[in-house]
């Protein structure tokens, strides 16, 4: 792989999203977001503030939420990167997008990708979380619309879903 | 209704928009991405008020990757969402109103290189003393910020006196008098403004926009860029969050028209957060003089209201919001007499505009703490005192408004018993609170932004031969569920699930005119608008399903995917059948509804703004605790009832009142718009703006009233914005019933508390005025106007 750039100054990065491994051409100077938006096609993850203010950018790499704005394109490289896109289980919607959906979380739905991400890290650490601790975890990404009461009924209703399946595979 | 009730409305289903927004699928402006696509970025003006002699981008477009810089000279035609105030211009022609009006715009091969680009166009700015505040610009009676207007700096002043006004207040037992400051706050919707044009070679312009209000921004656009209205295609692309933010034509959209028409390429523009405060259009700040007269139990004899606005730059919305503050203090409780003065100026700041609840949560914050102080002045439970005057159903109020159903009285119950209002009133220790506030808002405006009389909502509903369902209509869904209400309505009257009806919205070449998502009027104009075109549709289905089920069509109602008898239930036929059959008989079946709301009594000149079809109603209760020593406050719980009619979606009505409760906690805690005394905008990022996350917002306890109003589709009102007016009092009311402090500004921080506790912090000051004479008006001397209900 070489490092040299091309003519508009890109660099070809190794990036593996969603499980799968992209070769892509990007700016060094670009951030995560602006290659998975924009090189990548990736427009599921939203942008709000492009400063590390408003968490809608949040994406997962190596399993931590992190705002891909703040964060370079080639520091992700050769990390597990995982989006909203990557969200769904074998065309299935994962059980945080299904009840966001049900429970009528997604108003506007702008910070939702975010917020999703920002839950899915939740849980895969802490499957039984506390309110509190869905606060917590929630609490750097903004939103507008809901006043995060069906946001957080939402993850509360994706624990005890996924509980359940769980019990059914035990 | 049908035999067995509603099968989808007033139940807790889905949004047909939520797996494509939780699969991250929706595709919002800024998502798209057209062939040759260029980037535009606008110049904006370092200075709050300055004469512009010269713009030269002579060195801009020598960069490479450059295409055109358009400066107002090629946009010169002057556009505003009001026709009588149509004073804004895309990029400035001479003049700059404050800092960050756009002064030029550029399109080139990337963001970077159009940012670039900026750096390099030069502008001969004669800088000009700025005014800053409403005292201000009254007083610079020879320095105008514009010229079209009458008198120096004033877009607009009314004056109103309804009923006997001074008789009103002779027959006080006692009269109260205070002052009141509501500082400006922003919207801050997570979605920047985002707008994309393509000027195609057959003459044709199209442009997708994150817009509450794709017909206005067709016609601006249409004025400004002298192309017909036929040839211009506007898209409202999901919008991800207004509240109000998005209704105007705006600068960006006129000019990557404008530049996609010069290099026959696509241009996209997207606004960085800091311009999003620059663009603005949000919160009024409004400095208020109210006088309240009442008997010793509590009755109002009289009100005299004065409010102060600093408009901003432009008119924008101003012209209705100044009204606005005026109107609605009437439909609550009963009031024989009101006057009102109001006056918008002019300010070199970024223009008001309309935030959720558009001009009436000032005056309600006023008015709603005034009622507070009183009660306990006069040793009356503050609930109590409003619930023995609550507006009757079917009434008309002073200033000639028909109230039609009204849930108020059961709302301010419901907040009461549900949050233990009597055993903590004035008894929780100090430092602890509870306060109370009650509110009303319109369902939709009663008159369109521009004078005409054609429908302010049309809908049309093709039915093809498979049993395919669309429709089609004009509508924007901001997130409020716009899309949702569409399918559910078309769904609930011809018996079909609502993910089997097609939506498609907010298309100017396919979809018939709706005015737009603003003043909370979609639910209820769209809503009736596809009754009647489901209605037109059932007509054809009932006279050939009629004949083939051998039954009476008046016999006849659609339900589970069938044409079926009520009286004899088996005898039915498939949706999907029938609509072939009607096809065979009628030819491509299609239907039309529209709808325009009722007039009201008022027949005075500024009797436009307040009328709507139903006036939706809430009340509030908000506990808390106040720190004494830091001045910080902790909200402990909102309790929030609201009259929504019916719930056309408990879920979705739900949200929009927790939203609402959420908003209005960010404008009273800590969101404000401000500014240096350079007219620099003190706060313009999402880290300096604060606004409630996940951690300062409490449980939110929401109860809904339902009414079941006959103006409504299927007895729905509004729900988006009326339940943000009582949290803001019912806040104020609550710090005082904590630590004994009145806080007569908007927003309630730390410092003013603090101060309001060391007897420092005065009361706001109003300007010194002469109003215009008041026009007069008195129930009885409106129109007679007939009504459904």
């Amino acid at each position: 792989m070489s490092d040299s750039e091309t003519i508009t100054g890109k660099r070809l990065m190794r990036l593996r999203v969603n499980g799968e491994p992209h070769e892509v051409a990007g700016h060094v100077t670009h951030s995560l977001l602006e290659v998975l938006r924009e090189e990548m096609g990736l427009t599921g993850t939203k942008h709000g503030c492009e400063l590390g203010e408003c968490g809608t950018c949040t994406v997962l790499v190596d399993g931590e939420p992190i705002y891909s704005c703040l964060m370079l394109a080639v520091e992700a490289e050769d990390r597990e990167i995982t989006t909203v896109e990557g969200l769904a289980l074998q065309g299935r919607p994962h059980p945080l997008q299904r009840a966001f959906s049900d429970l009528g979380a997604a108003q506007c739905g702008y910070c939702i990708p975010g917020i999703l991400l920002a839950a899915k890290a939740l849980l895969d650490k802490q499957p039984e979380p506390a309110r509190a601790e869905i606060e917590e975890a929630l609490s750097g990404n903004l939103c507008r619309c809901t006043g995060y009461t069906k946001i957080i009924e939402s993850v509360e209703q994706a624990v005890r879903e996924m509980r359940g399946q769980e019990g059914t595979r035990a | 209704m049908k035999k067995n009730g509603f099968s989808v409305i007033g139940k807790p289903l889905p949004r047909i928009d939520g797996p494509a927004k939780c699969a991250g699928d929706t595709r919002y402006a800024d998502d798209m991405v057209l062939p040759r696509m260029l980037f535009s970025r606008l110049l904006r003006s370092p200075h709050p008020h300055a004469l512009v002699h010269g713009v030269s981008a002579r060195r801009a477009l020598e960069l490479p990757g450059v295409h055109a810089v358009i400066t107002g000279a090629d946009v010169p035609t002057k556009f505003g969402i009001m026709p009588s105030t149509q004073d804004e211009e895309a990029l400035a022609v001479d003049k700059v109103r404050y800092v960050g009006d756009p002064v030029a715009a550029v399109a080139a091969v990337s963001e970077d290189a159009a940012e670039e680009a900026l750096g390099l166009i030069d502008v001969d700015y004669e800088v000009l003393d700025p005014i800053l505040s409403i005292e201000g610009a009254l007083a610079a009676e020879d320095h105008r910020i514009h010229t079209w207007n009458r008198h120096a700096n004033i877009q607009k002043a009314v004056s109103f006196e309804f009923g006997d006004v001074d008789g009103g207040f002779e027959e006080a037992d006692e009269v109260f008098e205070g002052t009141y400051f509501f500082q400006g706050n922003t919207h801050l919707p997570m979605e920047q403004y985002c707008a994309l044009a393509s000027y195609t070679p057959d003459g044709k312009l199209t442009l997708w926009s994150s817009t509450q209000t794709p017909h206005y921004v067709h016609r601006a656009l249409s004025r400004v860029l002298g192309l017909p209205m036929g040839h211009i295609r506007v898209v409202a692309t999901p919008v991800g969050g207004g509240f109000g933010g998005k209704s105007d034509p705006f600068s960006h959209e006129i000019a990557v028209a404008k530049l996609a028409m010069i290099t026959g390429r696509p241009v996209k523009i997207t606004l960085n957060r800091e311009e999003s405060f620059y663009v603005h259009r949000g919160r009024h700040p409004v400095k208020m003089w109210m006088r309240t007269g009442v008997k010793r139990d509590g009755t109002l004899t009289g009100m005299w209201f004065r409010s102060f606005l600093d408009g901003g730059g432009y008119s924008s919305y101003g012209l209705a919001t100044v009204y606005y503050t005026g109107a609605l203090q009437t439909v609550t409780y009963e009031l024989p007499a009101y006057k009102f003065e109001g006056v918008r100026v002019f300010t070199n700041k970024p223009p008001c505009g309309p935030k959720r609840g558009h001009g009436t949560p000032q005056p309600r914050f006023a008015m709603e703490v005034q009622l507070d102080e009183i009660a306990e002045k006069l040793g009356l439970d503050p609930v109590e005192m409003r619930l023995k005057q609550v507006v009757a159903p079917d009434s008309v109020t002073v200033n000639g408004l028909r109230v039609s159903t009204i849930g108020l009285r059961e709302c301010m119950e419901k907040v009461a018993e549900r949050s233990g209002w009597k055993d903590k009133h004035r008894a929780l220790p100090h430092g602890h609170g509870i306060g109370f506030a009650a509110s009303s808002y319109i369902s939709g405006a009663g008159l369109p932004i521009y004078w005409n009389d054609m429908p302010h909502s049309g809908v049309q509903l093709r039915a093809d031969r498979g049993g395919g369902v669309t429709v089609f209509c004009g509508s924007t869904d901001i997130g409020q569920g716009s899309d949702s209400i569409l399918a559910f309505a078309v769904a609930e009257e011809l018996g079909l699930r609502p993910e089997d009806v097609r939506v498609v919205t907010a298309d100017t070449d396919l979809t018939p005119v709706d005015l737009g998502s603003y003043s909370s009027r979609v639910t209820v104009m769209t809503g009736n608008a596809a009754i009647q075109a489901c209605g037109n549709l059932k007509e054809r289905l009932f006279e050939v399903a009629s004949e083939v089920l051998e039954v009476p069509a008046d016999d006849l109602e659609m339900e589970e995917g069938q044409v079926r008898s009520r009286s004899l239930p088996d005898r039915g036929l498939a949706f999907a059948e029938c609509v072939e059959r009607a096809e065979t008989r009628f030819g491509t079946l299609g239907a039309t509804g529209s709808y325009r709301p009722p007039r009201h009594p008022g027949d005075y000149k500024g009797a436009g703004v307040g009328p709507t079809p139903s006036y939706s109603y809430s009340a509030a209760v908000v506990e808390l605790h106040c720190d004494g020593d830091t001045g910080e406050i902790r909200i402990d719980k909102v309790w929030i009832a609201h009259d929504c009619g019916r719930a056309f979606n408990p879920l979705w009505v739900e949200g929009q009142v927790e939203g609402s409760v959420y908003m209005a906690l960010g404008e009273v805690l800590m969101e404000e718009q401000i500014f240096r005394k350079s007219g620099v905008h003190k706060i313009p990022s999402i880290l300096e703006y604060k606004s409630p996350t996940t951690l300062e917002t409490p449980p939110i306890e929401t109860i809904l009233v339902e009414t079941d109003d006959p103006e409504g589709p299927f007895g729905a009102k509004e729900a988006g914005q009326g339940p943000l007016l009582p949290v803001i009092p019912a806040v104020s009311n609550a710090v005082y019933d904590a630590v004994g402090a009145r806080i007569h500004e908007i927003p309630i921080t730390p410092d003013k508390i603090l101060r309001a506790l060391d007897q420092r912090l005065k009361d706001p000051t109003v300007p010194e005025f002469t109003f215009p004479a008041p026009i007069r008006w008195a129930p009885g001397q409106g129109v007679e106007v007939p009504q459904k209900s």
